[in-house]
């Protein structure tokens, strides 16, 4: 048996606690994007009232982490498990965050016809997922490379961000009585860009765990 | 160096000076051999730690920095170890010489069965210190750089096996402290002591770097990290890496370190 086989299943279930809940907030940001497609109020509330749940299991990882520093004086890579278990938490929980901002997005526009097809902005959200999942899988695998591969796609959501909310912008003369909906979708772009950025976040993480070494992948 | 050689040397951007410089020592008690090519430079006005499982040669490292080891029959060394530049391995280096500039705190408190100012005053004295006006001086300074003078002024002609173990330790440190040496070496001086005593003598190491470098051979990894600048981690009677303390116990480069650091060994 090894010395810290107990310390080493704390920090195994930890990180458990950690994919259940990125789980979760994945499960949120793709209905959120659902509910706003499909005029699905009912999905959107969900969405909304299921937050709780992911902002108490960050609560219970960021106990469970600050105990463990408590308890096993831990250094070196232990330490940084710990600190990267409560960082990563965090950035989860801010997704899960996002995931709400675009049921409520969905839940101002309603019922209300959407004014045109929309079809960049699930694309957009395709490619924030991609990232989502390139950065837990590095996370899990402690896969410096996935990280920075997850890191180099954040360019490409950030120029359609860019785009969509130029064109969205560009739409509101032609389509007056849309306004409050053109809004709304300009702030989806916002919050998808931002899912973007929160996996970037992880994957500087991830490198952060591996090497010892802070990198700012957001620039 | 922060390999996993047995050298051991690393930059000194402060310009301090070596107090010590070991070169390529081996030791052996008997056929066993203890250490192996050891290289560590130690800097003046710095703590320097030395961590490692029990039997990996740190308690026989330090008692070599001040030839206490040669009280062990059979002990034969080959190598260098210069203090301010001279071999004390030399047959002409005179240990008294040493002793004098070199002080020693212990794992259990050891003071001498006698009143707690006969404790810290016998050092001058046996160095030919006899007017009692400087004793007294130098028993107030010494106790007061061992942290211990607010809590034993009122007592100096009682017994020192009255006080706790803590300030039993404190006074070993300040009789150190009475013949103002160069270097003091600790030998896992806090094992014996409960956890104010231990952070009471970490706080007072804080201190008398300023004016001494300490040695200090430690079980307490945290002790380590809280108090020394360097970190030498011996395995096996080797130096595996050598480095700022903070880098030990953050980035390690040897997975051994790492994984005696975290508590991962044997």
């Amino acid at each position: 048996m090894s010395t810290r086989s107990k310390f080493d299943s704390k920090l195994i279930e930890l990180k458990e606690n950690l994919l259940e809940m990125e789980k979760l907030a994945e499960a949120a940001v793709r209905n959120s994007l659902s509910a706003l497609l499909n005029h699905d109020i009912e999905k959107a509330k969900q969405v909304i009232d299921g937050d709780d749940k992911i902002d108490a299991l960050e609560h219970e990882i960021h106990d469970k982490a600050l105990l463990l520093i408590a308890r096993e004086s831990p250094v070196a890579k232990d330490l940084r498990t710990l600190n990267v278990a409560l960082k990563v938490s965090s950035e989860v929980e801010r997704m899960a965050d996002m995931a709400v901002n675009i049921a409520k997005a969905a839940m101002h526009i309603g019922n209300e016809k959407h004014f045109k097809e929309i079809l960049d902005i699930p694309k957009m959200m395709d490619n924030a997922l991609e990232m989502v999942t390139m950065a837990v899988k590095a996370y899990v695998d402690e896969d410096v490379m996935l990280a920075q591969k997850c890191a180099e796609k954040d360019d490409a959501v950030d120029n359609m961000f860019g785009k969509l909310v130029h064109e969205l912008i560009s739409m509101v003369p032609d389509n007056p009585n849309a306004t409050n909906q053109i809004i709304q979708l300009a702030f989806v772009c916002r919050f998808i860009e931002r899912i973007a950025d929160h996996s970037t976040n992880i994957a500087e993480n991830v490198i952060y765990l591996v090497t010892g070494k802070r990198f700012n992948l957001n620039e | 160096m922060e390999t996993s050689s047995a050298t051991a040397k690393i930059n000194n951007p402060e310009e301090k000076q070596i107090v010590y410089k070991t070169k390529d020592l081996d030791l052996w008690y008997g056929d066993n051999q203890a250490l192996k090519k050891i290289n560590l430079d130690i800097m003046e006005n710095e703590v320097t730690a030395i961590i490692g499982p029990s039997g990996c040669g740190k308690s026989t490292y330090i008692k070599t920095l001040n030839r206490m080891i040669e009280l062990v029959p059979g002990v034969r060394t080959d190598g260098e170890i210069l203090y301010r530049g001279k071999n004390i391995l030399d047959k002409s280096y005179q240990v008294e010489e040493l002793r004098t500039k070199v002080g020693m705190v212990f794992q259990k408190p050891n003071p001498f069965p006698k009143s707690i100012y006969e404790n810290v005053a016998y050092g001058p004295k046996i160095h030919g210190i006899r007017d009692k006006k400087i004793l007294d001086q130098i028993v107030e300074k010494s106790l007061r750089g061992a942290a211990i003078w607010d809590e034993v002024k009122d007592r100096l002609n009682q017994n020192a096996y009255g006080l706790s173990g803590g300030q039993q330790q404190r006074l070993c440190i300040a009789r150190c402290l009475a013949i103002e040496p160069d270097v003091i070496l600790m030998d896992e001086p806090t094992s014996a002591l409960d956890p104010i005593s231990t952070l009471k003598v970490e706080e007072l190491i804080q201190e008398l770097k300023k004016e001494f470098s300490i040695i200090i051979v430690t079980h307490n990894m945290q002790q380590a990290a809280r108090i020394s600048k360097k970190t030498a981690f011996f395995l096996n009677g080797e130096v595996i890496e050598f480095s700022e303390t903070n880098k030990i116990f953050s980035t390690p480069k040897d997975k051994r370190t790492e994984d005696y650091i975290t508590g991962r060994f044997g």
